[in-house]
């Protein structure tokens, strides 16, 4: 990090932001009380995953995508799949969309564990890093690695590993849980959600005085699964996951020649707090039992408060998975008929930090023809450095340090995933 | 006491291997924290000035001239190089733009040189010496617990 002083003319440049998924640099340029630019520049090498995969069998697609990025892996693996199932019309049983349930579930849990406690807990303590948290503190650094086993152990349980889950295909799971490790992960699940609770309390006091009104979007259905429903915005406009693809418009971010997205032509935020936003009211019902007091918040529009909608989002992936891995009884099925065909599908599901939208257009022999992937951090993108443009200019009367300080907890109240955003982003290449 | 100096770098790659270190951590951590110096580790710790390091565990393939100057940095500071998974091993999946035809390759070629990335994506042992390999993709969590005490043995870091 490097500041360059005078009155209210200053160079802010943030090399190698720690503490996000991927590598990022943010670079701020204040003249005469006016932020001139604000370029948050992706520095993960681009690994060009959508010219990758065209002209491959549409089987290898759920894997291949999935290492767009390892923490998010499964929500890439799951959209996919839903996109090629969409495309050739593959009937996937109850069961297989009850196991896509756990793993996103298990997915979210940990990687939202891991935000909270290693990313966002340093700052509101001061520290950082985590490894720098003293006895007193030490506990938290238990407890994020409690809750990140259990969401670890989750998606084990389904897919047969946390990261690149190797049990889920096009239209299946070729394996079903083991009933003596059901008890355990449920056992496990329990011990977690005695955590949650405190994680909360403390992501409820983290708040900052900055407001910028926008539109959110999220899928809602009346379980808040993460996997099915229509898509919705704040004011109740909806659209299905096919459609909603005619709204996203591609936009150029024209200080960064950058890709971002708009919805009906505006800016707009996913993750989770969009997803608290427009949907808490089908939040587990145990869950909405025992967080009364914070449901009152949302909807909100600090984006710190998406560090608490990511707490009460694992109180409620714990209550809604021990619920299903209670009374489902798994078994062996036999793998739906795929019959390939031209055609075109599309899948949405919600990643960890939002929306995440796959496009396959498929060939006669089952190769991929065309592809488009839209992630949350691209969509998020203009939204994110809008603030940071706005929060600095609020706040010129504080020293540099303290300027960099807030654009950092910012920053990371959004949770962005850079492995994700190189993939497709522009933007990076300034 | 003395602690095995430690650092976890990424390359290009997913930070699927990285993840998977973090989550062998959830049931080690307690155990092992007395013994590790973890000195470079982005995901969790500000960058900070190139330390010298036991052990390095690298992840990703090398692209850019950028990455190139790091690894062979890491090399120098390091005594020994653990490559993590199969894009720091063989490429596997991070080099999928070294089999593109050539339309495609002549499509994204202004880009690789704005960013002077290299003409292909290779792993880490073209350019340095790597002294042990944990295969997959990503790595296991057992596997990476099995090499990381291997090396707190090797150190002598726990009869110290
Ligand atoms: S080897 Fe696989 S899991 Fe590991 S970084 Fe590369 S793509 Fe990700």
């Amino acid at each position: 990090m490097s500041l360059v002083l005078k009155m209210h003319d200053f160079d802010l440049n943030i090399k190698n932001l720690s503490k996000i998924e991927g590598h990022a640099t943010l670079k701020i340029k204040v003249r005469k009380d006016k932020v001139e630019n604000v370029k948050l520049i992706v520095e993960e090498n681009r690994r060009f995953f959508e010219e990758g995969i065209i002209g491959k069998n549409y089987q290898t697609i759920p894997q291949t995508v999935s290492r767009i990025c390892g923490t998010c892996s499964v929500a890439h693996l799951t959209c996919a799949s839903e996109a090629i199932e969409r495309a050739l019309k593959v009937d996937i049983s109850r069961q297989t969309l009850v196991m896509r349930k756990l793993s996103l579930m298990g997915m979210n849990l940990r990687d939202h564990a891991m935000h909270l406690y290693f990313f966002v807990l340093p700052d509101i303590l001061g520290k950082e890093s985590v490894l720098d948290f003293n006895k007193e503190e030490h506990h938290f650094l238990r407890e994020g690695f409690e809750m990140k086993a259990a969401g670890n152990l989750l998606t084990k349980l389904v897919g047969g590993r946390a990261i690149h889950p190797m049990f889920a295909q096009v239209g299946h799971f070729s394996k079903v849980p083991e009933s003596s490790k059901i008890k355990e992960t449920i056992e496990k699940l329990k011990k977690a959600r005695e955590k949650c609770f405190d994680i909360m309390d403390i992501m409820e006091s983290y708040e900052s005085n900055f407001r910028r009104k926008t539109n959110y979007i999220a899928i809602a259905d009346d379980n808040y699964t993460f996997l099915t429903g229509r898509i919705f915005d704040s004011k109740g406009w909806s659209v299905s996951e096919e459609n909603v693809g005619n709204y996203l418009k591609e936009i150029v971010i024209p200080y960064s020649q950058g890709i971002g997205y708009e919805l009906k032509n505006k800016e707009f935020l996913t993750g989770a707090i969009a997803r608290m936003n427009i949907n808490s009211n089908s939040l587990h019902q145990e869950t909405r039992k025992d967080i009364r007091k914070y449901l009152r918040i949302f909807p909100t529009h600090d984006i710190y408060k998406n560090n608490l909608a990511q707490a009460i989002e694992n109180l409620h992936c714990i209550d809604s998975s021990i619920e299903i891995l209670e009374s489902e009884e798994f078994k062996e099925e036999k793998k739906p008929d795929i019959k390939i065909s031209e055609s075109e599908g599309v899948g949405v599901v919600e990643a960890p930090r939002g929306l995440l939208y796959n496009r396959f257009k498929i060939d006669k022999n089952g190769r991929i023809l065309k592809s488009k992937i839209v992630t949350p951090t691209a969509q998020n993108q203009i939204r994110m450095e809008n603030d940071i443009r706005q929060l600095v200019e609020d706040n010129l009367d504080k020293s540099e340090e303290q300027i960099r300080i807030l654009v950092e907890e910012l920053i990371r109240s959004y949770d962005p995933c850079m492995t994700c955003a190189s993939r497709f982003l522009k933007l990076k290449w300034i | 006491m003395k602690k095995l100096k430690i650092g976890i770098f990424a390359f290009t790659s997913d930070e699927g291997c990285i993840m998977q270190i973090l989550e062998s951590l959830n049931s080690t951590f307690e155990e092992l924290k007395d013994y590790l110096d973890i000195r470079h580790f982005r995901l969790l710790i500000p960058k900070k000035e190139m330390q010298k390091m036991d052990v390095a565990f690298i992840e990703g393939a090398i692209s850019t001239k950028k990455d190139l100057e790091l690894l062979k940095k890491i090399r120098e500071n390091s005594k020994k190089i653990v490559a993590i998974g199969s894009c720091a091993i063989n490429g596997v999946p991070s080099n999928m733009r070294n089999s593109f035809d050539e339309k495609t390759k002549s499509k994204i070629k202004s880009f690789l040189e704005k960013f002077e990335h290299f003409d292909t994506v290779e792993p880490i042992e073209k350019y340095i010496e790597v002294d042990e390999k944990i295969n997959g993709c990503p790595i296991s969590e057992e596997n990476f617990i099995i090499c990381l005490k291997k090396y707190i043995d090797e150190f002598g870091v726990k009869n110290a």
